[in-house]
């Protein structure tokens, strides 16, 4: 690691004002620390945010939603029960991600905002056509750029998750699908300077509590990146679908949701046809770069079995590894 | 750059040092306070062998810098055996022979009584996926989860 610069603040105001070019946002390191020591990071000024008082609340709001501060751990987030029975796909999704070390590390801000690995390839000088293909995008890139690597995200995604943020001039609300939309420039539209102090998600998104799962499919069944997966989330009047969410993870350089194939889920019975189609309809325009060609096929069997297994009902216990009825933890994540 | 005074608690004593920010809790721990138990496998968080708790928690400690540290309690595996005498999670990795080169046994143990400590009546797949953040290349992690399931059982005062 080069040297640099430690501060501590003890106030969001401070922290803000310690900000200069240069400077990192220090969460739970786990991702910063690891690229500071391979050399794909090299911040200038390190700015802790663990002394910053508020960020580590989860509130569930009255109207249904729930706000979870920047600080967050993923372990905790993922075993708050009250916010596991709102939002089980994304429990689903934090549980299925890195291991408990990590989890217990991770902070939600820092999860949003991770770098993918492609970070590494282009500091190393590397060709990402070179060896392994698996972590590029299929969808949503011109070229080879790696995909978003979140589990976490791809859940939020769906259900319009919305990051609140402050910087030099004042606080603004960004939708997550905004803020992860990254430029030829940027990976992500958090300007210079910015500060992610919370995640709101809107109580639409507790209407689906009943059938919403997250599937991830892997080359292990733990601690490892995912090669596809889908959160899926059906809401439903009677035998009808009245409104669905689909996000694809792993495919993009962002969590992909594709309007028109959620759309055509609307008002429809649930059946293995329907979720074919939506399938084929939110991986249409899919290109296999390098030898990628069988994660098309993979995500598209990913995404139905996602939308089937929601269709069934979200289970009274969440199972942190695909195909595995048991809780991670030692407490029941009933749900609504 | 400037050391950084840093005050912590390391498994009940208070510890002082000073660190440069580039290094971690783990260098800390090693070349400032002569703890040696914790290992440095990856450094990357990936395999575990670092495993400390911070404020309670599991994590690697390879990722954290040892200034992060300031006035919390760390505990790493120097301080699961009491005084002379090993912890039951110890005394079953023997009985089971659930280590051969040793490496990555503290970080196990330390993941492990940590996972006993939220939960001591886990599953065969609770301890396997509570443990998937501490990689082992000789024993094929069978012996190392059975002598979690015993020492869970004797710490819950059963007959294993």
């Amino acid at each position: 690691m080069i040297p640099f610069a430690f501060l501590q603040p003890t106030s969001v105001d401070d922290a803000l004002a310690a900000w200069t070019p240069g400077a990192a946002w220090l969460g739970g390191g786990t991702n910063l620390v690891d690229l500071m020591k391979t050399g794909g990071g090299q911040p200038s000024l390190l700015i802790d945010l663990s002394r910053l008082p508020g960020l580590r609340d989860i509130e569930m709001s009255d109207d249904g939603g729930a706000r979870v501060g920047a600080l967050v751990s993923n372990a905790d987030l993922a075993d708050h029960p009250a916010f596991a029975a709102r939002f089980p796909m994304v429990a689903e999704a934090l549980l299925a991600g890195a291991s408990g070390q990590i989890r217990n590390a991770a902070t939600v801000a820092g999860n949003i905002l991770q770098y993918p690995r492609d970070a590494f390839f282009k500091h190393l000088g590397e060709d990402p056509l070179d060896g392994d293909t698996t972590s590029l995008s299929i969808l949503g890139a011109n070229g080879p750029v790696a995909v978003h690597p979140s589990d976490f995200c791809v859940p939020l995604a769906a259900l319009d998750a919305v990051v609140e943020v402050q910087g030099p001039n004042g606080p603004r609300d960004i939708a997550l699908a905004d803020l992860l939309a990254p430029t030829a420039d940027t990976r992500t539209a958090l300007a210079p300077g910015e500060l992610v102090l919370a995640l709101r998600l809107p109580a639409e998104g507790a209407t689906f509590a009943g059938h919403a799962r997250y599937l991830k499919v892997r080359d292990r069944t733990s601690f490892a990146f995912a090669l596809t997966s889908a959160a899926a989330a059906l809401r439903f009047d009677g035998p009808r679908i009245a409104e669905a969410r689909l996000a694809l993870g792993a495919v993009a350089p962002t969590p992909w949701r594709v309007a028109e194939a959620e759309a055509l889920m609307a008002g429809q019975a649930p059946d293995a046809d329907l979720f074919e189609r939506a399938a084929q309809t939110a991986l249409s325009g899919a290109v296999a770069i390098g030898d990628t060609g069988w994660k098309i096929e993979l995500a598209r069997r990913t995404a139905i079995r996602a939308l089937t297994l929601a269709a069934a009902h979200t289970p009274a216990r969440l199972p942190a590894l695909p195909g595995s009825p048991f809780a991670a933890q030692a407490k029941d994540h009933a749900h609504a | 750059m400037s050391k950084i005074h840093v005050t912590t608690t390391v498994n009940g004593d208070e510890v002082e040092f000073l660190a440069d920010p580039r290094e971690t809790l783990l260098d800390c721990l090693r070349d400032k306070l002569g703890m040696t138990g914790s290992k440095e496998g990856c450094g990357t968080g990936d395999c575990g062998a670092c495993s400390v708790t911070l404020d309670g928690t599991l994590v690697c400690s390879c990722l954290v810098l040892g200034v992060e540290a300031d006035g919390k309690q760390v505990g790493t595996i120097e301080g699961v055996a009491e005084g002379g005498v090993l912890h039951p999670l110890q005394k079953k990795f023997i009985e089971h022979a659930a280590l051969q080169c040793g490496f990555c046994t503290p970080g196990i143990l330390v993941a492990a009584k940590a996972l006993l400590e939220q939960n001591p009546n886990p599953t065969e797949t609770e301890v396997r996926y509570w443990l998937a953040g501490n990689l082992c290349r000789c024993t094929g992690y069978d012996k190392i989860v059975r002598a979690v399931m015993d020492a869970a059982a004797d710490l819950r005062g059963e007959a294993a």
